[in-house]
């Protein structure tokens, strides 16, 4: 009888999203009170998410419930199981949060020459479709629910629209989207060539044989990985990211991107199941193709959100070595270690939500009180915003995988997972596995360069522009949003146990076995595959560290009466009065790390002397190689063929009917 | 509760000694070269000289900056302390496995960069920057060293690995010898000695740490220094009980402790002789030169790995 309730309750979610998009419009002459009125739904929609979704993962069973609605012989299927739980969980968490960012957010847009009326309308509109995907239990309702998604999200995107390179990404991201919802609707239909019906249930119990069941996994990897960012498909979202506003930014970033991973977990685990481990192998090298790639990608931008949207990419790369950990752990029947590489991956899902929100929503901070994007003007803010400068080093700290923070509880997950390889007994898998490992460790250690780039030059050091020194702390509910999700980054990395038991109910739904044995040695010890073979005590860990502090500081103080401290000009080795451009900038605490490196972008370096009277000036540009190798002569092709075909084009209408009329026969013909 | 009693002791004494280490190692560099150089305990007196004297801050400084010595401080000291020094029963071990162990370093690292940051001027900037570029390279390889050891005896736990690596017979293990050669350039690397980093040097073209650490005066200077050389230790500390366990402890017995500790820092002694010896024939590298170090250090490491699986499964 609970149960029914959890899907009540998460239906009720999706009603009150569709209310946040509809209801705001009634009040259109009065922006303020429109945005006020949407939030408030969002975040109560929100909420009901959350503890929907937490109810279903806590009690670990699966319901499901037909609607009556839609087309006569195609019901609406809604199912709610730890999984869809889980990831409603955190959807409805990081949708109350954004609620609770928003209000203030925009207000700078009120008054401004944009209606905030498409904001409300699709905000509603794209937070409801992403609860429908995690609640749909049916191919078709899953799709619907997914182009909502992507649709609302475009409008989203495109908000901004008076600047043409806003439209230019949102053009490429609809594009990829539409791309992507291609591929799936492919995916969705090898499986309901074999079944009886659209429903999961049926197209679980249908028969592929292993070419097929590859086929459809390839479709489903592409048109989930689209959606994701995996590398190469990647390219849409350092442009979409930068451009949405902050808070859509944070939850397309932070959520979106979750919804495509579990769209991916439920295709290959649960509808395909019979997974094998050359799939396995093939997420694993994308993962931490993505994982790699990401993160050198991200180093060298200067552009704050497109620097975090590229370690989406690098997160995203994360999780999915999880997942190919899984799979290959899975398809050679060790259970056990499949499902910690599974918790592991669903973990870091919960995770990057957290911190990669807490992220985006500091920068939002900086942009509206700034105005400022490019991170070579910005420095110093620290002192300015006090609040969302400790806010953001939290995010750091926990993004760079840092312990007692919650990336480096995941991280270590997907470690112990590897670290179970040599149990394979094959060589190329046994190769495989190592390899992957170390390019998680140097993921994570570019990682953290990164974030010290990112914080040094964002928030330490002196202002490089003078619009920084304006800046100070955003209003009430921007600082509230960002001490929420700093105090999760800490919570869920010093009480890994309750998190890790609480997701422990998925791998036993699709797998069959839990990882009881992570959390059998109480809440201090987190303990994967047995206590001899590694344990972390993340809240000991913590205590530690606050304890040595206190002894330090209370040792070094009594020394001296007077422990005053002098506050004097910089010394700086005695070279003189120092100024905000003697500085490095960020171009320059990357440069190191792009000479290494130098194979990975396409690097345009120039200096050009100074003329007479005039200033020398040094330009660095840096291209994704991806780009111009995959995407340019694709888009070559495709101008080519569009050519070639554009006779057929005649304008007539006549024609055009006679088109869609031979069409319909031919499929008639093939299909009886 | 005895068991936590001697981890914390432990921890204590090898915190104490740190300065010992470091003096040791210059001592012994300066008597290579010739020198008389000052006696190995100068960094106690160094320490206590800075601990007394003000801390002069400078006006650009930010609470960051002032966090950061106890925070380096306070890591350091816990990375240490998951260390099996002298025995291997030590429940703190369990605490904190081999990867945490990296963790700590990096988290350390990453305030020591942004502290280097802080103040805004070049030199911090620079040395942070060629830090976090050296210790990207050098974490990998590191991790990948102990991995090959977790694999070897199936458990990241340090106190595990030590533990079945002293009751070994004497084998040789392809796998060890690959990831002991990695484990022992990365050690180098990380703690700042040549061929990466010199630590007598101020010259702006070729310092990393001392560049980062430039602003810094009083009792905040002397918690870095400390924790340098408390990183030094570790470090030795690692490599001398890791490649050559025999010796540790593998009960709480007082007498087989003894011994172990006096074991232990004969062990210690020699691999500080090692390293002198290493510094005085070696040129510092220019640091360009340090990917291709690092990337030894890595393939080692990886190689390590490989032969594990391939030839000792």
């Amino acid at each position: 009888m609970d149960f029914t309730m959890a899907l009540i309750i998460a239906e009720s979610a999706v009603l009150l999203t569709l209310l946040s998009s509809v209801v705001p419009l009634f009040f259109l002459r009065r922006p303020y009170l429109q945005g006020r009125l949407s939030f408030l739904l969002l975040g109560i929609s929100g909420l009901t998410a959350c503890s929907g979704g937490g109810m279903a993962l806590m009690l670990r069973t699966s319901e499901q419930m037909v609607l009556p609605i839609g087309l006569p012989w195609l019901h609406v299927f809604l199912r709610l199981d730890p999984l869809s739980g889980f990831f409603l969980f955190i959807v409805g968490l990081i949708t109350f949060i954004a609620a609770c960012y928003g209000p203030a957010y925009i207000r700078e847009y009120i008054g401004g020459k944009l209606s905030i009326g498409p904001l409300t309308l699709f905000t509603g509109l794209f937070v409801g479709g992403m609860f429908l995907v995690l609640l749909a239990a049916d191919a078709f309702s899953f799709m619907l629910a997914w182009e909502l998604m992507s649709v609302a999200s475009y409008f989203l995107v495109v908000f901004q629209h008076e600047k043409p390179e806003n439209r230019h990404a949102a053009f490429i991201y609809l594009l990829m989207a539409v791309v992507g919802g291609a591929f799936l609707f492919l995916a969705y239909g090898v499986l309901a060539g074999f079944s009886d019906g659209f429903s999961f249930v049926a197209m679980k119990a249908a028969h592929l044989s292993p070419t097929w069941a590859t086929i459809a996994f390839t479709f489903a990897f592409i048109g989930f990985g689209l959606k994701a960012g995996i590398v190469p498909l990647h390219v849409w979202l350092p442009l979409a990211h930068p451009v949405a506003p902050s808070h859509i930014s944070a939850m397309m970033s932070g959520v979106m991107l979750k919804v495509a991973v579990y769209g991916f977990i439920r295709f290959v685990y649960d509808l395909l199941g019979n997974v094998t481990w050359q799939w396995g192998v093939v997420v694993l090298l994308v993962g931490s193709a993505s994982a790699v790639l990401g993160v050198l990608y991200a180093l060298m931008q200067h552009d704050l959100k497109r620097l975090l949207a590229y370690h989406s990419v690098e997160n995203i790369g994360i999780i999915y070595i999880g997942l190919g950990l899984s799979m290959i752990f899975y398809a050679t029947h060790h259970l056990e270690i499949a499902a910690l590489a599974l918790i592991a991956a669903l973990y870091h899902c919960l995770n990057h939500a957290l911190f990669k929100s807490l992220l985006f929503f500091g920068a939002g901070a900086i942009l509206q009180q700034s105005r400022q994007h490019d991170m070579e003007k910005m420095g110093g803010l620290i002192k300015k915003m006090p609040v969302t400068a400790y806010c953001f080093l939290v995010g750091c700290i926990s993004i760079s995988a840092l312990p007692p923070f919650n990336g480096f509880v995941s991280e270590w997950l997907t470690f112990q997972a590897a670290l179970q390889g040599p149990l394979l007994k094959s060589g190329i898998l046994g190769a495989m596995i190592p390899v992957a490992a170390a390019m998680l460790a140097l993921t994570g250690a570019l990682a953290a360069a990164c974030f010290v780039k990112v914080y040094g030059i964002v928030f330490l050091g002196q202002a490089r522009s003078p619009e920084i020194l304006e800046a100070q702390d955003p209003s009430f509910g921007m600082q509230l949003s960002q001490i929420l999700l700093a105090v999760c980054c800490l919570g869920f990395g010093i009480f890994p146990t309750w998190t890790v038991r609480a997701i422990n109910g998925i791998p036993e739904g699709l797998l069959g076995t839990g990882l009881s044995s992570a959390t059998d040695n109480g809440w201090l010890w987190l303990t994967p595959v047995n206590p001899q073979t590694a344990s972390y005590g993340a809240p000991a860990v913590f205590f530690g560290i606050l304890v040595c502090w206190l002894l330090v500081y209370v040792f070094l103080h009594p020394l001296r009466s007077d422990n005053r401290i002098r506050i004097a000009p910089a010394w700086d080795c005695g070279f003189g009065p120092l100024n905000s451009r003697m500085q490095y900038t960020a171009s320059a605490f990357a440069m190191p790390i792009r000479r290494i490196f130098s194979f990975v972008w396409l690097i345009f370096e120039k200096v050009e002397p100074a003329g007479p009277g005039g200033r020398a000036h040094y330009i660095l540009r840096i291209d994704d190689r991806l780009w111009l190798m995959l995407y340019v002569p694709i888009g070559k092709l495709m101008l080519k063929i569009a050519e070639r075909t554009s006779y057929i084009q005649g304008g007539n209408l006549r024609v055009y009917l006679c088109y869609s009329f031979f069409t319909l026969l031919f499929l008639l013909w093939v299909i009886v | 509760m005895t068991g936590f009693l001697w981890a914390i002791a432990q921890t204590f004494c090898v915190v104490l000694a740190a300065p010992l280490m470091a003096g040791w190692v210059k001592w012994l560099k300066c008597r290579l070269q010739n020198r008389k150089g000052p006696p190995p305990w100068q960094p106690y007196r160094d320490l206590l000289r800075l601990s007394r004297k003000h801390v002069v801050l400078a006006d650009t400084a930010s609470p960051i900056f002032r966090m950061a010595p106890y925070i380096v401080f306070s890591v350091t000291i816990l990375a240490v302390s998951t260390v099996p020094v002298i025995t291997v029963q030590l429940p703190v071990a369990a605490l904190a496995d081999v990867i945490a162990l990296v963790g700590f370093l990096a988290l350390g690292r990453f305030f020591l960069s942004l502290a280097g940051m802080d103040v805004g001027t070049a030199f911090g900037g620079m040395g942070s920057s060629r830090e976090v570029t050296i210790a990207s390279l050098a974490e990998p390889a590191l991790l990948m060293a102990f991995f090959t050891l977790a694999m070897n005896v199936s458990s990241t736990n340090l106190s595990t690995v030590i533990c079945q690596l002293a009751q070994r017979d004497i084998t040789l293990y392809p796998s060890l010898i690959f990831s002991s050669m990695g484990l022992i350039l990365v050690a180098i690397a990380e703690t700042g000695r040549i061929p990466i980093d010199n630590p007598a040097t101020h010259l702006e073209l070729t310092m990393i740490h001392e560049a980062i650490i430039l602003e810094y005066s009083g009792r905040h200077l002397a918690l870095m220094e400390w924790a340098a050389m408390l990183k030094l230790t570790l470090f030795s500390l690692l490599i001398v009980n890791v490649i050559v366990p025999w010796g540790v402890a593998l009960t709480l017995v007082p007498g087989d402790l003894a011994l172990a500790a006096l074991i232990v820092t004969g062990k210690l002694l020699v691999w500080g002789m090692i390293l002198a010896v290493s510094e005085t024939i070696q040129a510092k590298m220019r640091l360009f030169r340090a990917p291709q170090y690092l990337g030894l250090a890595f393939i080692l490491s990886l190689l390590g790995m490989m032969s594990h699986i391939i030839l000792e499964v």
